[in-house]
């Protein structure tokens, strides 16, 4: 999943390394606040462990075997934010030391890896914690079900990402993208759940939430705005390429029936700015997102304002 | 050569790859020269930085399909199944511009990567505006990766010894499939663990070492007029590069 130079359009790696340099600096803040002094050394050994844990594998059958990436438990056991800080440090590295993913398309492979999987991770994790009641099992299937889905859409943004630089049609790029991590997912999510089976035997008190109320509010925007430029990319590409469409629709209600308890404040939103986006060429619809992500990015920082 | 210098004409590098308009073989060509040449220089061994370059390639499969689906000029076509497929030579020419293009990006990001300690490059990093909390975390992070890598590899030689691994061809080590990726993440779990712990230590050490949440660092020394002439030189060079290509291809 990490994009190597060379195949993304410059534009695009640069308005990707625009997002992603507001959504760290963002999180660097957050974390700040937090964790204060002890920030730099607990972030960055959790990072090399994270990094350390990628090399744990285990064989699937014929030569395969699934690892670790640890956007999904880095989430659930450090909040969102340090997360996105921990990610954003094993990628950066990965990137410049082991050419692991490029350096320009560094920040569209943080904004698939850091932003978005971290974001997908929280919301589908907390979702269906809330749903269990605090019940055990809760911790299990989200854990599964936020890996999973950390990985999916994660490589679903890459596929669009590689779409939109004209290297890959996104009806071939986007199935098959999404389709093998599908199954690399698997692996992922069991090796989630096995990882807090054990933390959960071994050190119950990390689960224990710590002031997570007023975390939610402007990860909403930034997670709502993942989802627009997903969907707002998605539609024209889904009508320029009709044998596409029927694959990209099912990925699309799917994605909605996953989100749907969260859009209670957005769909008012988001969908207008679709429909008008659905006849328009993909380049209109880059512009259509940089404009969302314009007000909405005044809407955070305004928001910021009155946090601070 | 200055860690810093090295930086900057290495992301110039790859922002001019990235800028050269589709097709423009000439360019391709002199950046090419320019790269190996480096790469000469640097004595690193031009297999090494080859073979390494090598990675990136099976992404080239994302970009495959563009072969058939870009362009009107057929080149040849044939049929898979109930398909056919039509490769075009407009999507030939983009699919060969963005193997070769990310090519040459990962020899020059190999080339900076294997030739500047990491110091320097975190140095460089500070000196392009990165922020220094993240770049003092990157730090930290590197001089970490090593003990808990090996942290890795011991838990791995552990179940390696207890899950009796087979050297015989098809016999599975351990339990079914689930078992195993349980066991995995058991393994996780604890590495997670264990680097919990080890960074309160580390916190406590950091504070016994005087440590008061301010991350110092030596400030950077002056560049010297010298790297600022190669910082130049290499930056009209490739200026001039890119230049050509936007007007001949572009």
């Amino acid at each position: 999943m990490h994009i190597p130079d060379g195949f993304l359009s410059t534009l695009v790696a640069v308005i990707f390394w625009g997002f992603s340099a507001i959504a760290v600096a963002y999180a660097l803040r957050r974390v700040g606040k937090d964790l204060g002094e002890r920030q730099v050394p607990l972030m960055g050994v959790l990072a090399a462990a994270i990094f350390a844990g990628q090399l744990l594998n285990f064989s699937v059958t014929g030569g395969t075997s699934g690892h670790l990436l640890g956007a999904a438990l880095a989430t659930i056991l450090l909040g969102p934010w340090a997360a996105v800080i921990v990610l954003t440090s094993v990628v950066s590295i990965q990137a410049l030391i082991f050419q692991d993913g490029g350096l320009l398309a560094l920040g569209a492979n943080l904004f698939n890896m850091a932003v978005i999987g971290v974001t997908v991770s929280y919301f589908v994790y907390t979702s269906v914690k809330k749903l269990a009641r605090g019940r055990s099992w809760g911790l299990f299937v989200g854990g599964f079900l936020a890996a999973w889905l950390s990985i999916v859409v994660a490589s679903l943004s890459a596929a669009l990402q590689l779409a939109l630089s004209g290297t890959s049609p996104a009806n071939i790029s986007v199935p098959a993208m999404s389709g093998i991590h599908m199954l690399i997912g698997i692996g992922e999510g069991l090796i989630t759940v096995g990882a807090l089976a054990f933390l959960y035997s071994a050190r119950r008190d990390l689960f224990t939430p710590v002031g997570s109320s007023p975390k939610g509010g402007a990860l909403v925007w930034v997670f709502g705005l993942a989802i627009a430029l997903a969907l707002a990319v998605l539609s024209p590409l889904a009508s320029t390429h009709p044998d596409g469409l029927m694959w990209v629709a099912r990925q699309h209600g799917f994605l909605d029936a996953a989100r749907a308890p969260f859009y209670k404040v957005l769909p008012s939103y988001i969908f207008p700015g679709i429909s008008n986006k659905a006849v328009s060429t993909i380049a209109a619809s880059i512009l259509g997102t940089l404009l969302v992500f314009g007000v909405a990015l005044g809407v955070a920082y305004l928001r910021r304002k009155k946090v601070v | 050569m200055d860690g810093r210098a090295k930086f900057l004409l290495t992301v110039a590098f790859i922002l001019t790859v990235s800028l050269t308009p589709m097709a423009a073989w000439p360019i391709y060509i002199l950046l090419f020269a320019l790269v190996l040449s480096v790469e000469i220089l640097s004595a690193l061994g031009i297999w090494y930085v080859l073979k390494r370059a090598l990675l990136a390639l099976p992404f080239m499969l994302a970009a495959f399909p563009v072969i058939f689906t870009v362009g009107q000029t057929t080149l040849f076509s044939f049929s898979l199944g109930a398909w056919t497929l039509t490769a075009h030579s407009e999507g030939l020419e983009r699919f060969i511009s963005i193997a070769v293009k990310s090519w040459l990006s990962v020899q020059a990001a190999i080339l900076m990567a294997a030739s500047t300690p990491f110091p320097e490059l975190l140095q460089a990093m500070r000196a392009v505006g990165i922020p220094r909390l993240l770049v003092s975390m990157f730090g930290m992070m590197w001089r970490y990766s090593f003990v808990l890598v090996d942290e890795a590899l011991r838990l791995m030689r552990a179940r390696a010894a207890r899950s009796g691994q087979s050297s015989q061809a098809g016999a599975k080590a351990g339990g079914s499939v689930l078992w195993r990726a349980r066991l995995t993440g058991g393994m996780a779990g604890s590495l997670f663990l264990r680097a919990f712990e080890r960074s309160d230590r580390i916190y406590v050490a950091m504070l016994s070492r005087g440590y008061d949440g301010e991350v110092r660092s030596v400030p950077l020394p002056p560049m010297t007029s010298a790297t600022w002439a190669e910082l130049l030189a290499g930056l009209a060079c490739l200026g001039l590069l890119l230049f050509s290509g936007i007007l001949f291809w572009g």
